[in-house]
């Protein structure tokens, strides 16, 4: 049994901690929160990819490390943590993941260099309104080379170079590569409850594209790659549940009422033992998806949506519990609880609500038990 | 990252499969209906040859020292024998206090000669122990205890009574935690004794549990005569050998009982959904229930899973090893009440000849509230979490600098 991460991915973690504490502190994220200007910070955007973070997954002929997706759990994790206001996840776990699964050599070569350097933001544009989306609920077009339709929101679609979007194409839906920097584009900034990250409404009138992977299988590609994405996501929403329960233990250490430090309260700590388990099953569950990616085993898709259930309850559970462990103060703009607050349901609703996973869940179970 | 032994583990686990196969039988609904029928005196016998296999073929005290007739294995191993033992319907339940709580606390806290009379007759099963802490005014502050001895030459004398306590009414001894001196502090005034059961002055009750079961008993001590030479650790220490104990308490409870999700989604398809639509397994609401229980089943398993790669590294599981039975209890409970809430007034018929599952939702309803309770409460538990694992300060103390006979106990 060696259900663990291994000595060098915990010494990746570290680094990637003692590098995220300096770059990306809570001020880091402010900049972009208030500044409405600002979709994401360009600094700490370069500083990861001189790190080599963009491309740990990516193999070294396209000019990534190479390394495994184990490595990417455990800097999604500190990413998480740090609640860093950078279009990571966007371009790593759903742009690049996607070319991965599904992209031609053309493709790759064209694209997952660039995403390695820093040099081209992704983005994943699935959604067009309210609601689950569905196979049959997509509307927007693609018929061979342009592109119409509108997706509504996408995340760090406002930063973005490149896109890959779910479009109708005959009578299913592919999955297709944007350029987003054409004259068939027009992005409108969105307002939303995480400013931390952008997030843009994407017009396409006419737009050059191209089919990424067969076309009319794009439904199932893209279920692939939020299976994937759920488990790299589920790691950031740990890390940010993880961040939350010490920030609140800190607080409840330092803090007096009634002439005692809050903490030494049972309400107190009943609360802050409910957050550690919650976290403590979040965590096993996405180590067993951590595992599942890094092995292609068949269970990804039990083990992504448990990881990504799981992990959105905690991170909720966490974020509010801490507000409120803070009290009075925890309601301020300018304590960072309503940074996770925020974060929490920016992770909890992108590529499926947590109601979404847990039905895929049960029905995964229930095909599992039937094969 | 794997699930795999090492080449040692595999190796004691396929040894550990082979002596299962030789002396018990695969669990099986078939083999559990048959050893429901045993009677108490017949089950006990059967344990009893069964222990005695074990200690024959090395599978008792996996991880004791050699000196103890152990096998002096990482613990691990102790987790593996655990996990292949649970496949088959081995009796091993009435060991399982004394050899993984009693026992080792006699090891740690006496010298050879009481070694030599004790250890090696219950890791044979010989003899059975049981823990004796828990009072009627003393359950999560188990220090309150009041049950109290006596110096009276190179004796002690007993009285008072013990409650919740696990197989005292097949017991050979068990060890005792009693108030020696009430005018100190409370945690200062204990004193852990080993005490023979059979003896005069003892007198074992059951409990009639609101489940309707008779799992536990009372033990009501009157002029008991302990020997000196039976104390365990100094007089006024039997706190700090309590603690030794309890802790190896936490390695012994968490397991899941009764139905659980696989469980109740089996049932789920044979029975219709409030709205009359269909089966309950179309049914939104309960599909989102389901998905949490899997959820968290599936989180302490892998949780445990965890666990066991510390312990095949040599590391020791802390108190974080707590949080099993705060998940497990309540989510039996849960499962158990959906199911029966799920039959509408059907649910009321508990009796296995009709209900489903043979009644086993109904059993985990009304057992589910004692596991809750027992071996830590949820509340006493999330305390060991909030203070051992997360460094929260003690709750502000009453009974410190006050001498155990001027606290207040109400009733």
């Amino acid at each position: 049994m060696n259900f663990d991460f291994s000595e060098d991915q915990k010494s990746l973690k570290d680094q990637a901690r003692k590098f995220l504490s300096e770059k990306a502190s809570s001020k880091v994220t402010r900049s972009v929160l208030d500044d409405a200007a600002k979709s994401y910070d360009q600094d700490l955007w370069r500083a990861v990819a001189e790190m080599g973070w963009l491309g740990v997954a990516i193999p070294e002929e396209h000019g990534g490390l190479g390394l495994g997706r184990l490595e990417l759990c455990v800097l999604a994790e500190e990413i998480g943590r740090a609640v860093a206001p950078i279009p990571f996840s966007s371009t790593v776990y759903f742009f690049a993941e996607a070319l991965m699964l599904a992209g031609s050599d053309a493709q790759k070569g064209a694209h997952l260099p660039n995403v390695a350097s820093g040099e081209t933001i992704g983005c994943f544009a699935v959604s067009e309104g309210p609601g689950a989306p569905t196979a049959a609920s997509v509307q927007a077009k693609f018929d061979g080379a342009t592109l119409n339709g509108v997706k509504i929101p996408v995340t760090d679609g406002d930063c973005a170079s490149w896109a890959v979007v779910a479009a109708k194409e005959g009578g299913g839906v592919s999955l297709v590569l944007v350029e987003l920097n054409q004259p068939g584009v027009t992005r409108t900034t969105l307002k939303t409850l995480d400013p931390t990250r952008g997030h843009a409404k994407l017009e396409f009138k006419n737009a050059k594209a191209e089919r990424l992977g067969p076309g009319g299988q794009g439904w199932e590609l893209a279920e692939a790659v939020l299976d994937r994405a759920a488990v790299l996501i589920a790691f950031e929403q740990v890390g940010g549940s993880q961040a939350c329960l010490e920030m609140a233990t800190e607080y409840a250490k330092g803090r007096y009422a009634f002439s005692r430090q809050i903490g030494s309260f049972q309400a107190i700590k009943h609360k802050l033992a409910d957050m550690y388990v919650n976290i403590e099953v979040a965590r096993s569950n996405a180590y067993y998806g951590a595992w599942a990616l890094s092995t292609e085993a068949a269970e990804l898709s039990f083990a992504a949506a448990a990881s990504r259930a799981a992990a959105s309850d905690a991170y909720y559970f966490c974020a509010k519990e801490n507000i409120q462990t803070h009290g009075g103060m925890g309601f301020t703009w300018d304590v960072d609880c309503h940074l996770f607050f925020r974060r929490a349901k920016l992770l909890a609703v992108q590529a499926g609500s947590p109601a979404v996973w847990k039905e895929k869940l049960v029905k995964r179970l229930e095909q599992r038990n039937a094969a | 990252m794997d699930f795999n032994d090492t080449p040692e583990e595999a190796k004691f686990r396929s040894e550990a499969r082979a002596f299962l196969e030789a002396n018990v039988k695969p669990k099986s609904a078939e083999s559990e209906r048959l050893q429901r029928k045993l009677s108490p005196a017949e089950y006990l016998k059967a344990a009893k040859a069964y222990q005695a296999k074990k200690a024959e073929n090395g599978f008792a005290g996996i991880t004791w020292a050699k000196e103890q007739g152990g096998r002096a294995l990482p613990p691990i191993y102790a987790v593996i024998f655990n996990q292949e033992e649970a496949k088959f319907d081995a009796p091993s339940a009435p060991f399982s206090i004394g050899l993984g709580m009693c026992v080792p606390t006699v090891i740690a806290f006496s010298d050879e000669s009481i070694k030599d009379r004790y250890v090696a007759k219950a890791l044979r099963g010989d003899e059975i122990w049981c823990q004796l802490f828990s009072e009627p005014g003393a359950g999560s502050d188990v220090a309150a205890s009041k049950t109290k001895a006596v110096r009276d030459g190179d004796d002690w004398i007993v009285n008072g009574q013990k409650v919740w306590t696990t197989g005292a009414q097949f017991s050979d001894y068990g060890i005792l935690l009693v108030r020696t001196n009430p005018d100190v502090e409370k945690h200062k005034g204990l004193t852990m004794f080993i005490v023979d059961m059979k003896q005069k002055g003892v007198d074992v009750r059951p409990i009639h549990q609101a489940s309707g079961g008779r799992d536990f008993n009372e033990v009501y001590f009157t002029d008991v005569r302990i020997p000196d030479s039976s104390r365990l650790g100094e007089p006024g220490m039997g706190w700090n050998v309590a603690l030794v104990t309890l802790m190896n308490e936490r390695l012994a409870v968490g397991g899941s009982y009764g139905p659980d999700y696989k469980e109740i989604l089996d049932f789920a398809r044979g029975i219709n959904s409030p709205s009359g639509d269909g089966p309950l397994i179309k049914d939104e609401a309960f599909r989102q229930n389901l998905a949490d229980w899997i959820v968290r089943a599936e989180g302490y398993k892998l949780a445990k899973f965890r666990t066991m790669t510390a312990l095949s590294k040599g590391q020791t599981p802390g108190p974080e090893s707590s949080i099993g039975k705060v998940i497990n209890a309540n989510q039996m409970m849960d499962i158990a009440n959906t199911a029966i809430e799920a039959q509408d007034h059907f649910g009321i018929i508990n009796d296995p000849d009709l209900a489903p599952l043979e009644g086993a939702f109904h059993q985990s309803y009304m057992f589910a509230p004692g596991l809750r309770i027992a071996g830590g409460t949820d509340e006493i538990l999330k305390n060991i979490i909030a203070e051992r694992v997360l460094g929260l300060p003690q709750d502000v103390r009453v009974d410190k600098g006050v001498a155990f006979k001027d606290l207040p106990s109400g009733r």
